[in-house]
């Protein structure tokens, strides 16, 4: 389990990460989202004891990670995968890493083996392209064999293989009853993986909640009704007290009413109905209402219309 | 909390062997070993130390030998066969000081130093064990160099001068003290590169304090440029690779030693106390 409680990062007069709070439960997959520049990395960092928050404290399984000195058997974290000294084999690589904790070697090729860069062991890291890069990274995390792992943005890079290879390994490590905690700006991608969510932007927690309540939470669930009455239906919607929006000649967006309700309103009315149905906002869509309001970078709707066009 | 939420896995089987923890040390050594030599630049950065150690000394013998006739009563009387044949340290020493320095910075260009502090929480003892690591690298390899240059650079001399031998007064005590200079060089490059973290910037923080500092030292006028000059690594240190000649002015031989060790101590002092401090 990892608890942050009232995490604070300052850089200067830049506040990195603003009073964060949040815990990663065991045995899931926890995914941490937030547009770019939203505070993951750092807050990634703070975990793995590399930077020390300007105040609050986190702690994995109830103590702090610089408390451990074989931390590797403990917690394995992939934080940029290109950060590898070029001239050194992945193989050799991984040796010092697991000198350092007093792992044998046999294991390291174990884990070359698991993430397919048997073939490649001997080359020097600086050849490796991007996805490569991120395959050795999770190498390195999984080599003290960790009951939680730390991955920041482990499909970046990655080919379509690539990217189903890491979701089937992280689904397995959880499954396995290992606490993963994966960082993405990409909710589609969580929406895949993920158990639960944790959504931060500028720093600050957004939402921490599961990938359903997450939806839930971000925008209201609509109802799209279609009748060949669709006037009267609106009318008589409108008069028990819920929002309607005409869409198109005969279908209506229901806000503020479920399903069944609907379709009491209907049968009591004798209005014939061609659909009735839910509509879920998509993860995507949740998690652009939720950070919009905190997107470091906001790009210019007219400007990138236009340049599509 | 939603069904997903509640179905926890169970608890898994561990198949890895803890290490003891009394041993870290020896992992960390172990580690910084495997780091040092699995990257070409080491290799090829002691081949060129050992190179100049012992192909300048030689050069510098030969040159002696053919000069012999025209040197004064004074230069004769005044030779020391034995540092004469170790002077390549004097270049030697950027070679090990750079490399030295590279222990360090080249692990936060690359952005490995996170995967070194990630993997051991304990910076200082990681700073420990490559100081340890490296200085007995370069202890070694100075001393396979340092009794090649002597060796060689006798039997050269010995053509027209009294050649020294390792059982006289001092030589052995010189041989073995390049290597320790070297050393002890290596850790001051390691602990600018502590400080600094940047490549570029350790290097000239190293030859600005081995070489260009003493240049402007000269400048001054006396006795403030010999009575200042005399503290400075280079001065202070390299006596120990020779055998007599200090000048009045000159520290004596083993208080010089101790200044040059304190430049090394204080620069991997104020690392080790930076380090804990900043992020990684």
């Amino acid at each position: 389990m990892i608890e942050a409680t009232g995490v604070t990062k300052r850089y200067g007069s830049t506040v990195a990460v603003d009073d964060l709070s949040f815990t990663v439960r065991d045995g899931l997959v926890t995914g941490f989202l937030g547009p770019n520049g939203a505070g993951k990395s750092t807050t990634m960092r703070m975990i793995v004891g590399l930077d020390a928050p300007s105040s609050g404290r986190i702690t994995i399984g109830g103590r702090p990670y610089h408390d451990r000195r074989y931390p590797l058997h403990e917690v394995g974290a992939l934080l940029e995968a290109k950060a590898i000294h070029p001239g050194r084999s992945a193989r050799n690589h991984l040796r010092w890493l697991a000198d350092s904790n007093g792992i044998s070697r046999s294991r390291v090729d174990d884990v070359l083996e698991q993430v397919g860069l048997s073939s490649v062991a001997r080359k020097r890291s600086g050849t490796f392209s991007l996805g490569m890069s991120q395959r050795l990274g999770i190498a390195a995390a999984m080599l003290g064999d960790p009951d939680v792992l730390l991955l920041d943005e482990p499909v970046n890079g990655l080919d379509p293989e690539g990217i189903q290879w890491v979701r089937h390994l992280l689904r397995s490590l959880a499954s396995e009853g290992r606490t993963v905690f994966v960082s993405s700006h990409l909710m589609s991608e969580m929406a895949l993986t993920a158990d639960h969510l944790i959504v931060i932007g500028r720093g600050r927690l957004i939402a921490d909640a599961s990938v359903g309540e997450v939806i839930a939470q971000a925008s209201a669930n609509h109802v799209k009704v279609v009748s060949p009455q669709a006037a009267a239906l609106a009318a008589l919607i409108r008069a028990g007290g819920a929002d309607v929006m005409p869409e198109g000649d005969d279908a209506l967006i229901v806000t503020g009413l479920e399903c069944r309700d609907v379709g009491i309103i209907a049968s009591g009315a004798g209005i014939t109905l061609y659909e009735l149905s839910r509509q879920e906002a998509s993860l995507e869509e949740a998690f652009m209402e939720m950070t919009r309001d905190s997107a470091e970078y906001l790009a210019d709707p007219h400007i990138a219309a236009g340049s599509v066009a | 909390m939603t069904a997903t939420d509640a179905a926890v896995a169970p608890a898994r089987i561990r198949s890895l062997p803890q290490p003891s923890p009394t041993s870290q040390f020896v992992a960390l050594l172990r580690a910084e070993w495997t780091k040092l030599r699995s990257v070409r630049s080491t290799m090829w950065s002691l081949l060129v130390t050992v190179a100049i150690i012992v192909g300048l000394g030689a050069l510098f013998c030969a040159a002696r030998v053919a000069r012999a006739d025209r040197l004064g009563p004074d230069e004769l009387r005044n030779f020391d066969p034995t540092g004469f044949s170790l002077n390549g340290i004097f270049l030697a020493q950027l070679a090990i000081g750079v490399l030295g320095v590279l222990v360090m910075t080249s692990e936060y260009a690359t952005g490995q130093i996170r995967a070194t502090f990630g993997a051991t929480p304990q910076r200082r003892l990681v700073l420990t064990a490559k100081l340890v690591v490296f200085m007995v690298v370069a202890f070694v390899v100075g001393l396979v160099a340092c009794f090649a240059a002597f060796f060689i650079g006798q039997a050269i001399l010995s053509a027209k001068f009294h050649q020294a031998g390792l059982g006289d007064p001092g030589v052995l005590r010189a041989v073995v003290g390049g290597a320790i200079y070297l050393a002890v060089l290596g850790a001051l490059g390691i602990g600018l590169g502590t400080i600094l973290r940047r490549t570029a910037g350790a290097i000239a923080a190293l030859v600005g304090l081995l070489l260009i500092l003493p240049i402007l030292v000269n400048f001054l006028p006396s006795p403030w440029s010999t009575d200042i000059g005399k503290f400075l690594p280079l001065q202070a240190g390299n006596a120990v690779f020779h055998v007599g000649g200090r000048s009045s002015t000159d520290l004596s031989l083993w208080v010089g030693f101790t200044v040059f060790c304190a430049y090394a101590v204080v620069a991997v002092v104020l690392g080790a106390v930076l380090l804990k401090r900043r992020d990684a």
